[in-house]
């Protein structure tokens, strides 16, 4: 189970055949390796006899065993090994347009996003704001216009809530007519998973009392760029939140400290970070970001608005583009899944480009509108493979094939630059493609 | 269905409304503040053009305070620099690109120029305009795309009746959200 930085070893034995394939192209039975049950023991058992103690180094004590280590820090942070773990930055210099950074899937395990690698977009730099100072507003079309401060939102019923985050952007080089020759991290970075905890809008909501003209609140940031959207009241009443904490702690700077909107399976940009005011409307505001950046190009030259939702999606994190497998044998195929129309109700794998699927095993808890982790034995013979996953969700929705998605959204003519946001709402499969020498590569199929 | 929706819809809110009266269960800390005092931070502007304030500008008022405070990003006449051009030539849309979603060709309503100049720009300084610098731009840059005469003033009346060219080809992507 060794793994180093420039490629993955095979789990086990290549040459173990006991477990029972599936799909073509070497996919198992996720109960597998899921239920630890006697086939995989007896597999490994197989494979470590086969492999017994020839020429075995004997061990010895390292260094770090035989001295006092460092002191305990008052906040502390990751390795100093794992300096590799990190954002990609669109704009490391602030300069006068906006910054991304995208979380790191393919070093990431598990459904929780860590805050310092939650994805971030900001339009005009990242607000430095005192929390004494700060306060939200609710006002227009309600009974009695109200401020809130930190402290006396924080006195309010807490609610927690696991939910990923996605920019409508994300996965927009995917509209490239070439697959690009990017990571996941380049491709799906601008979506992360994270427990907020703050309080339901509808309870703040209720204390305003709401005039029922009202069909649209508008919501602003204290940003620079005052970033405002419209966000539908039907939403604000349903599962809206004003997120205080993220994974715990209070919301990271670019996540929107001290506080932000939440809006659980819409696009990111309407969850309105560092949130000063909501005010309650008859009609949509129809600021920038929703009559222009948000609204998509169709191929015939109409263009959708108010897509909101970030529908059911999946991707591979691991293996995926710039891996290399390490010889044949048996790894686990593993990635994320996540619709904003709820729980998701399975992920099919296809390791031959989609001839032949078989169901993956989903880590517990699968939560509403969050990350669900897949995992999926697989025995590379070898030869050429192309790995792909795709996901329903318990409303009944499928994440499209790139065909199904390409013939009704349409594709660039062009490639375009990987950071650029040519399209938006992208959610239909990912390829990647294994060859011989064990190079992962980003492929369509 | 979706024409009982709204009647539906509005029944609830007005129950919701009703229940905190009587429920009066959350802590009620939010302390109470006036539309005026709020108005400072109020700059949210609706398609027909509620919440514009008084003020006018015109394209000849508007082009030396571009050139002062807008064209090191945006160009030259609004051409497009290090930021996007607010100004182009006519070009019907081919193909999915966002890149072709200029003002002219994309943006529906006018009054999204005022408003996002009026919180977000110039991008160094935001909210340093004044409400006739902010109309006078908006003014500028409708005229440098022939949506408006040259001569025309732009106001809370005038504004919100500008004719913008693609403002019919939308569509609601998810009617049963709203």
């Amino acid at each position: 189970m060794d793994k180093s930085a420039d490629g993955i070893a095979p789990k086990r034995d290549a040459y173990s055949h006991d477990l029972p394939v599936v799909a073509g192209n070497g996919l198992i039975d996720r109960r597998a390796l899921l239920g630890r049950g006697v086939a995989l023991a007896g597999a490994m058992g197989a494979g470590i006899s086969s492999s017994i103690a020839a020429g075995a180094e004997p061990l010895t004590e390292d260094p770090w065993s035989l001295e006092i280590g460092e002191a305990t820090p008052p906040y502390q942070t990751p390795s100093k090994f794992e300096a590799k773990v990190i954002r990609t930055r669109s704009n490391p210099n602030n300069e006068p347009r906006n910054s991304h950074a995208r979380t790191p899937h393919h070093l990431l395990q598990g459904t929780t996003t860590p805050n310092g690698l939650h994805f971030s977009i900001n339009h005009g730099g990242i607000p430095v704001i005192d929390p004494d100072r700060h306060r939200l507003v609710i006002h227009g079309l309600v009974k009695q216009p109200l401020e809130f401060s930190l402290e006396t939102l924080s006195r309010y019923p807490q609610v927690s809530r696991v939910t990923f985050l996605e920019c409508g952007g994300n996965s927009a080089p995917m509209f490239a007519p070439e697959p690009m020759q990017e990571t996941v991290q380049a491709l799906h970075g601008l979506v992360s998973c994270a427990e907020w905890t703050g309080v339901m809008l509808s309870t703040l909501l209720e204390e305003t009392g709401i005039d029922p003209k009202a069909k649209w609140i508008v919501a602003e940031g204290a940003d620079s760029p005052r970033l405002s959207r419209s966000v539908p009241v039907k939403k604000a009443l349903d599962d809206a939140m004003i997120a205080l904490y993220q994974n715990g702690e209070r919301l990271m700077p670019g996540n929107g400290y001290p506080m932000r909107l939440l809006l659980p399976g819409y696009e990111g940009n309407m969850n309105v970070k560092f949130l000063r005011r909501i005010k309650l409307v008859e009609q949509p505001a129809m600021s920038m970001y929703e009559s222009r950046t948000y609204s998509q190009i169709l191929p015939d030259g109409k263009a959708y608005r108010f897509y909101f939702l970030q529908e059911v999606k999946s991707f591979i994190t691991n293996p995926s583009h710039g891996m290399a497998l390490k010889g044949p044998g048996l790894y686990e195929i593993s990635g994320v899944a996540y619709s904003g129309t709820g729980r998701i109700e399975k992920v099919m794998i296809s390791a031959d480009g989609g001839k032949s699927w078989a169901q993956a095993a989903l880590q517990e808890p699968v939560l509403s509108k969050a990350f669900t982790r897949f995992r999926m034995p697989w025995r590379w013979d070898g030869g050429p493979a192309t790995l792909q996953s795709r996901a329903w969700d318990e409303a009944g929705n499928v994440q499209p094939t790139r065909a199904e998605f390409v013939a009704v959204r349409g594709e660039l003519t062009k490639q375009p630059p990987i950071l650029s946001f040519p399209n938006q709402h992208y959610n239909s499969i990912t390829s990647w493609g294994v060859g011989t020498s064990g190079e992962v590569k980003h492929v369509y199929a | 269905m979706s024409t009982l929706r709204p009647v539906v819809f509005s029944a609830a809110l007005l129950l919701a409304a009703t229940a905190s009266v009587s429920l009066a269960e959350t802590p009620h800390l939010g302390k109470p503040i006036d539309e005026a005092s709020i108005a400072n931070w109020d700059i949210s502007i609706l398609p027909d053009g509620t919440g514009l304030p008084k003020g006018s500008g015109t394209a000849a008022q508007g082009a030396p305070i571009f050139a002062e405070k807008c064209s090191a990003c945006h160009g030259d006449n609004g051409k497009g620099g290090i930021a996007n051009a607010l100004v182009e030539e006519d070009k019907k849309i081919v193909g999915i690109s966002a890149s072709q979603k200029t003002i002219k060709n994309f943006w529906p309503y006018a009054t999204t120029i005022f408003d996002f100049i009026r919180r977000a720009m110039p991008y160094n300084a935001p909210r340093s305009l004044s409400d006739d610098e902010v109309y006078a731009l908006t003014a500028y840059i409708l005229a440098g795309n022939k949506l408006i005469d040259s001569g025309d003033t732009m106001n809370a009346e005038t504004l919100p009746k500008v004719k913008m060219p693609n403002r019919d080809n939308f569509i609601i992507r998810f009617p049963d959200r709203i």
